[in-house]
Order: structure tokens, then C-alpha cells, then sequence
């Protein structure tokens, strides 16, 4: 992110805050704020931005929002009123970004819609950039933003309420862990706009963890982007295949972000009620450890993946537990704890996977064929098929 | 999560229908497509002429060669599809059900998913 942009994306959740605070209207205030970061952009484009650049926006945002209510009142025919009329010219000190994030995640939109919506209001991106990063048309995208938008009038403009509060932060880390995923799962090469989701995530998370001070989930979820993102030179070869954890080149790991992950799990652990962000982060602080990927404590991660499960049960995790024990107690233990998962997941690629793993290293290389044939046919991603086939073919 | 609804149609059962069925359908099209509009899930939508028009081109002795005629000789074929960005396969499988063709026996729509350019790692 250069200079401009840094400005753009930091002014637009508080100008955003400050202007629906003010005008009340916040899906029109959503449209003045992005119509004046449109402004800036041009405006700044070469000579880098201003001196106040959270008051540049807003002055010109408000303006717009007079402008807006003007047009109102001239159709309606009526006076203009006062307040209307009258121009603010301080710059937004107050940080709304957290009541914004609760109300882009409210609970009446889809988890889709609250993606897109997010970006948009508290990361001040555009329509058409958010489309590209999800690979779809702007025809597409505008409607799903104005869609949520109008599903959020008469919603308040505050935090929730304390009883509700919880949930709600809930559904705002989700949304925050989805959009990283987005752009984590993005083939680096070729989707760079994409790989910018996660940035945008880390960002955004970081925002809202340093406002709510010492929420172990915040935190938690933090720690696991940046255990995530670490690795994230070393997960694809040159041609977009895909590198298995224990195949990477360990050098290309980012070292200073697992620092920085280690640190925020270990301190939240310590300090905060244990979740399930937390733990996830935790088990990839031990994915990333020192050494070789043979000196993995899998004992560790499966300890780990059975507290997750009590706190967070989904056949998914037992899936990873499953690889856990399987590393730690011999493969059969892993394809023994695989049977109770054959119904749930049967249509699931990644229970072949692990299943064609666990059978490989058992040494029953005709059946973990199978298996790495059916979990390709299963996935709809392009690189994980390809993975699953050249592993079929090794064997 | 992208997914391709295929429309597939009988001739034979499409030149059977009275003009108020057909105009049912075109309604039904119409509607599903102000909808999908409405919502941020259409990507693009497209009816198909009819396979007699087609050009198949296929190897033969390793040359790509054009022949008149479908790709295979069948009863039913894609008369067109629905492309959309969709929360989950149910919402796929629930506006199939909104594509009119759904209620006419012979006809069917097929829900594919689109495959995408990401993975996770394993």
C-alpha cells in the first residue's frame, strides 16, 4: 500500500463514523464518503496526500451530503434548513471503526453481503475493486452493496447492546477470518488483487483488536492471519502448484511475523478465556516452530485439535485431528478415528485427502490412490485437483 | 461460490407446448431474472440456439476438424444457463428450482459447480 492509498483506507471508517453521526443516513453517507475518497485519489494522485488528510475527506464528503440533502429538499420543494446549510470543517478524531464493523456485520445480512460491505465502509475500498478481488462483475457486486445497505436502514449507529455484544463480535471476527481466507487461498501469481484480501484483513483485524485492548479472540484471530500469512511465499511452487506444509522451503518463511503471531497467542492464552481463534492459532505456532517439519509435536496439535473440538465441534476438526493422531500414534489410529466422519464428510474432498494420506503412509498405496482420485474429483479448486492427481500418480 | 445452472431441454417437448405455457416460461425467466439482479448473484444468463446450428469440431487423425451437427446425437441438450455467485450449493439448488423449465416434465436443470483458482494448503 503506497502513501495515498495508506490515507485513503485510515480516513474512510473515520470520516464514515463522523458523517453518520452527524447526518444520521449512513447508506447515504456510505456513498458521499466513497465519492469523496474517489476525489482524494485524483486530487492527491502525484503530489501525495495533504497535510490533514481525515479533514480533507471529510470536508469534501460533507459537502456532498449537503449537496444530497439540498437536492432532497428542491424536489420536495422545501426550505432549506439551517443545518444543512452549515458547514463542519474540524477533522473526525473519533475512531468508529468498531461500531462500524458490528454494523456491516449485522446479523440481517448474509455473510456475503457483510464481506462486501465491510470492505467498502471501514476499508474503503470501491465497488469495482471489490468485485475484482472477488472475481466477479461490478453489475454484480453494486447491487449486493445496496442490497445490504437498505437492509440496514433503521438499524442504530452504536455498538450493541452488552447481552448481545459477544454474538455479534462473533460474526464480525468471522467475517474479518473470511475475507483473509479469500485472499489467502488466492493463487499468488496470478490473483494479486485477490492476495490484497488478506492484507486487508490483517489490517482490519489489527484496527480492531488495538480498540478493543485485551479481547483474546481479536487477538487470537490476529495471530493466526499472521501464522498464516508467514508462510504464505513458501506454499506455492513458481507454476501455481501447490507446496504442501512439510514439503516448503522453510528459509522463505516470514520470521518476523511468527514472531509476532507467537507472541500475541502466547500472551492471549495466558491473559483471557481460551477460544477457539486461539487455539487454531496455537496449533499453527507449532506448525511453524524451528526445525524440520519431522520435528513437529503432533502430540501437541492433537491435544489441541481435541479441546477445539469441545469448544467448537465440527467434523472438520476431528478431519485435522485425525492427521494428528495419525502423525503421533501410527497412521491406523488416524484412519480409525476417520470412520466416524465417512457419513458427514463422504462428499467432502478433504476427508479423501487426509484419508489418501493416512492410507499412503500406511503403506496401502492402492487404496490412498483411490482415495487422492476421489478427493480431485471432489474439490472444486483447479491447483488442490492438480495436487490430489500428482499425488495419486506418485503412488 | 459460482455456480453453472444448465438448462436442459427436449425439442421434442419444447415444440409440444401451447403458447401459453411458453409464455409462462418466458415470464418465469423474467422474473428469476429481475431477482437474481436484485440480489448481487447474476453473473450472466444465456439462451442457446438450437444444436441443429452447431459446428462440432473434433480430431480426427490429431487434426482439429469441423463437422455439422451436435457434439453428441441426443434427445435432450443445453438450452442455455444461468451463471451466479451464490452464498452455498442450497441457494443454487433453490433458484434452479425457481427456473421455470423446472416444471415441465422432460426438462431439467442441471447445478454445476464452478471450479475456482485457489487452494488450501494441505
Amino acid at each position: 500500500m503506497n502513501g495515498v492509498e495508506d490515507a485513503l483506507r485510515t480516513a474512510a471508517p473515520r470520516v464514515l463514523g463522523a458523517l453518520t453521526r452527524r447526518y444520521g443516513d449512513f447508506a447515504a453517507c456510505e456513498d458521499a464518503v466513497q465519492e469523496a475518497l474517489l476525489e482524494a485519489s485524483r486530487a492527491w494522485g502525484a503530489g501525495g496526500p495533504p497535510d490533514n488528510p481525515n479533514g480533507w475527506v471529510y470536508r469534501v464528503a460533507a459537502r456532498r451530503m449537503v449537496d444530497r440533502i439540498r437536492g432532497d429538499e428542491a424536489r420536495r420543494r422545501r426550505e432549506e434548513t439551517a443545518a444543512s446549510r452549515e458547514l463542519p470543517v474540524e477533522a473526525p478524531e473519533h475512531d468508529d471503526t468498531v461500531t462500524l464493523l458490528f454494523l456491516c456485520c449485522h446479523p440481517a445480512l448474509t455473510p456475503a453481503s457483510q464481506i462486501a460491505l465491510t470492505l467498502r465502509a471501514v476499508g474503503g475500498l470501491s465497488t469495482a475493486e471489490i468485485a475484482n478481488a472477488f472475481l466477479v462483475p461490478e453489475a454484480t457486486m453494486g447491487p449486493r452493496i445496496s442490497r445490504a445497505k437498505a437492509k440496514l436502514v433503521g438499524a442504530r449507529f452504536a455498538e450493541p447492546p452488552a447481552e448481545e455484544r459477544p454474538q455479534r463480535l462473533r460474526t464480525v471476527l468471522r467475517v474479518l477470518y473470511l475475507i483473509f481466507n479469500e485472499g489467502y487461498t488466492a493463487s499468488a501469481g496470478r490473483r494479486l488483487q485477490r492476495r490484497d484480501l488478506a492484507v486487508e484483513a490483517i489490517r482490519l483485524t489489527r484496527t480492531l483488536r488495538d480498540a478493543l485492548g485485551d479481547d483474546g479472540e481479536a487477538t487470537g484471530l490476529l495471530s493466526l492471519m499472521l501464522l498464516t500469512e508467514a508462510r504464505s511465499a513458501a506454499r506455492e511452487a513458481a507454476d501455481g502448484a501447490l507446496i504442501p506444509l512439510d514439503e516448503q522451503d522453510r528459509s522463505l518463511w516470514d520470521r518476523e511475523l511468527i514472531a509476532e503471531g507467537t507472541r500475541l497467542v502466547e500472551n492471549a492464552m495466558l491473559t483471557s478465556e481460551l477460544g477457539p481463534y486461539q487455539l487454531q492459532a496455537a496449533i499453527a505456532a507449532l506448525h511453524v516452530e524451528p526445525g524440520d517439519a519431522a520435528d513437529t509435536d503432533w502430540e501437541q496439535i492433537a491435544v489441541l485439535y481435541r479441546i477445539l473440538n469441545r469448544l467448537d465441534p465440527a467434523p472438520v476438526v476431528t478431519l485435522n485431528r485425525a492427521v494428528a493422531i495419525g502423525m503421533s500414534q501410527g497412521p491406523q489410529a488416524g484412519l480409525d478415528l476417520l470412520r466416524q466422519l465417512e457419513k458427514p464428510l463422504a462428499r467432502h474432498h478433504r476427508f479423501h485427502a487426509v484419508r489418501g494420506f493416512l492410507l499412503d503412509r500406511a503403506g496401502r498405496s492402492d487404496a490412498a490412490r483411490d482415495a487422492f482420485r476421489t478427493a480431485a474429483r471432489l474439490t472444486a479448486s483447479l491447483p488442490e485437483r492438480r495436487y490430489l492427481r500428482r499425488r495419486a500418480d506418485s503412488l | 461460490m459460482k455456480f453453472l445452472l444448465i438448462m436442459n431441454v427436449n425439442p421434442k417437448v419444447l415444440d409440444a407446448l401451447t403458447e401459453e405455457e411458453q409464455n409462462a416460461i418466458g415470464a418465469g425467466h423474467g422474473e428469476l431474472l429481475k431477482e437474481l439482479a436484485a440480489t448481487g448473484e447474476m453473473i450472466a444468463s444465456q439462451a442457446l440456439a438450437d444444436p441443429s446450428t452447431s459446428v462440432t469440431v473434433k480430431a480426427v487423425d490429431g487434426v482439429p476438424t469441423p463437422t455439422d451437427g451436435p457434439f453428441v446425437e441426443a434427445k435432450e441438450f443445453i438450452g442455455g444457463y444461468y451463471l451466479v455467485d451464490v452464498e452455498n450449493r442450497e441457494r443454487a439448488v433453490e433458484l434452479a428450482t425457481k427456473i421455470p423449465d423446472a416444471r415441465i416434465p422432460g426438462l431439467g436443470i442441471e447445478v454445476r459447480q464452478v471450479m475456482f483458482d485457489a487452494g488450501a494448503e494441505m
